[in-house]
């Protein structure tokens, strides 16, 4: 247990912060992908740029981690169809339920269960990507 | 304690974000929330029908600790960190909105027109949150991330991969609100 702990309090962060950041809330992803506030793109730009500038410093420190390695980030595969086709499915789910896979399970914390269907069809659907991967291009 | 009931502005948000993501490395993991609906599947074995999912799912429980971590936050902030507040849409989004037909825009975190049981009980309703669903799982695995993986992870470490994929989101998110959206209510 004592070695998940600080697992648990990240999530704990993690889950504050985007409650109060809104977020988690459908209605800001509406206005962010209608370009009609600032603060989706704030939030999503700072965080960038902070992370930027986290990683940047802890590679010039060469940091380790506290499993002993450097720290690094693990690379994506190169590629364009697969991140194109399927974050455009991403984002049509994304934008038709206000919610990305965080936020999912923060809200069932907020209280709201009926976030539980979107759940199971999430895991169902990443089910199906998984048995018909190879028949996709990528 | 004033500051914290209030909604936080995107330049405190932003940055917290950006912390959960660097603490994940430094413990030698990496951020990325969409994982965990490989890991159900692996864990109610789809590992023996589909090879995608054949992995030691064990190896991930750290992630689904940090999962029940942010529900745990999600329920302290919701009720002990937030004054029943209305959150700030901009006036264009409300009234957008309520020519949709949406009531009570922004008096909740979720449009009870979408998220209350009595919507879900209604076909339509129903159809959404899982065609919703299925469409974010799916997407994210193909996509090979979502948000917290391609958007902050991916752009943090200024990896074209995750620039094409967050345009890919955007791609989907704007089709969704601007073409389908005005079919659906």
């Amino acid at each position: 247990m004592g070695k998940y702990l600080k697992f648990f309090l990240v999530g704990i962060f993690f889950g504050i912060v985007l409650v109060k950041s809104e977020a988690v809330s459908w209605y800001r992803i509406f206005e962010m992908f209608k370009f009609q506030s600032f603060h989706m793109y704030g939030i999503i730009g700072s965080a960038v740029i902070t992370g930027i500038i986290l990683l940047l410093v802890s590679k010039q420190m060469k940091l380790k981690t506290t499993e002993g390695t450097y720290l690094r980030v693990p690379l994506k595969d190169k590629g364009l169809v697969r991140y194109i086709i399927g974050g455009s499915i991403f984002g049509l789910g994304w934008a038709l339920c206000g919610a990305c896979p965080g936020p999912m399970y923060i809200l069932v914390g907020t209280g709201v269960f009926t976030m539980l269907i979107v759940i199971i069809a999430a895991v169902f659907g990443t089910y199906v990507y998984g048995a018909i991967q190879s028949k996709l291009p990528h | 304690m004033e500051y914290i009931l209030q909604p936080w502005p995107w330049y405190v948000s932003g940055p917290f974000i950006a912390i959960v993501m660097f603490l994940l490395l430094y413990f030698g993991r990496t951020f990325g929330m969409s994982s965990n609906l490989s890991t159900f599947c692996s864990i109610g074995g789809a590992g023996k029908r589909v090879k995608f999912f054949d992995f030691d799912w064990r190896q991930h429980q750290w992630n689904l600790i940090v999962v029940c971590g942010a529900i745990v936050g999600g329920y302290i902030a919701h009720n002990f960190l937030s004054n029943p507040i209305d959150i700030e849409l901009s006036q264009a989004a409300i009234t957008d909105l309520e020519k949709l037909g949406f009531h009570d825009v922004g008096k909740s975190l979720l449009p009870t027109e979408l998220f209350s049981w009595n919507a879900v009980v209604s076909l339509k309703g129903f159809l959404i949150l899982t065609i919703g669903g299925f469409l974010v799982g799916f997407g994210t695995r193909y996509a090979g991330g979502c948000t917290s993986g391609h958007a902050i992870t991916g752009l943090s470490s200024l990896q074209l991969p995750s620039l094409i994929a967050v345009i890919g989101f955007f791609i989907g998110g704007l089709i969704m609100i601007h073409l389908i959206y005005p079919i659906l209510f």
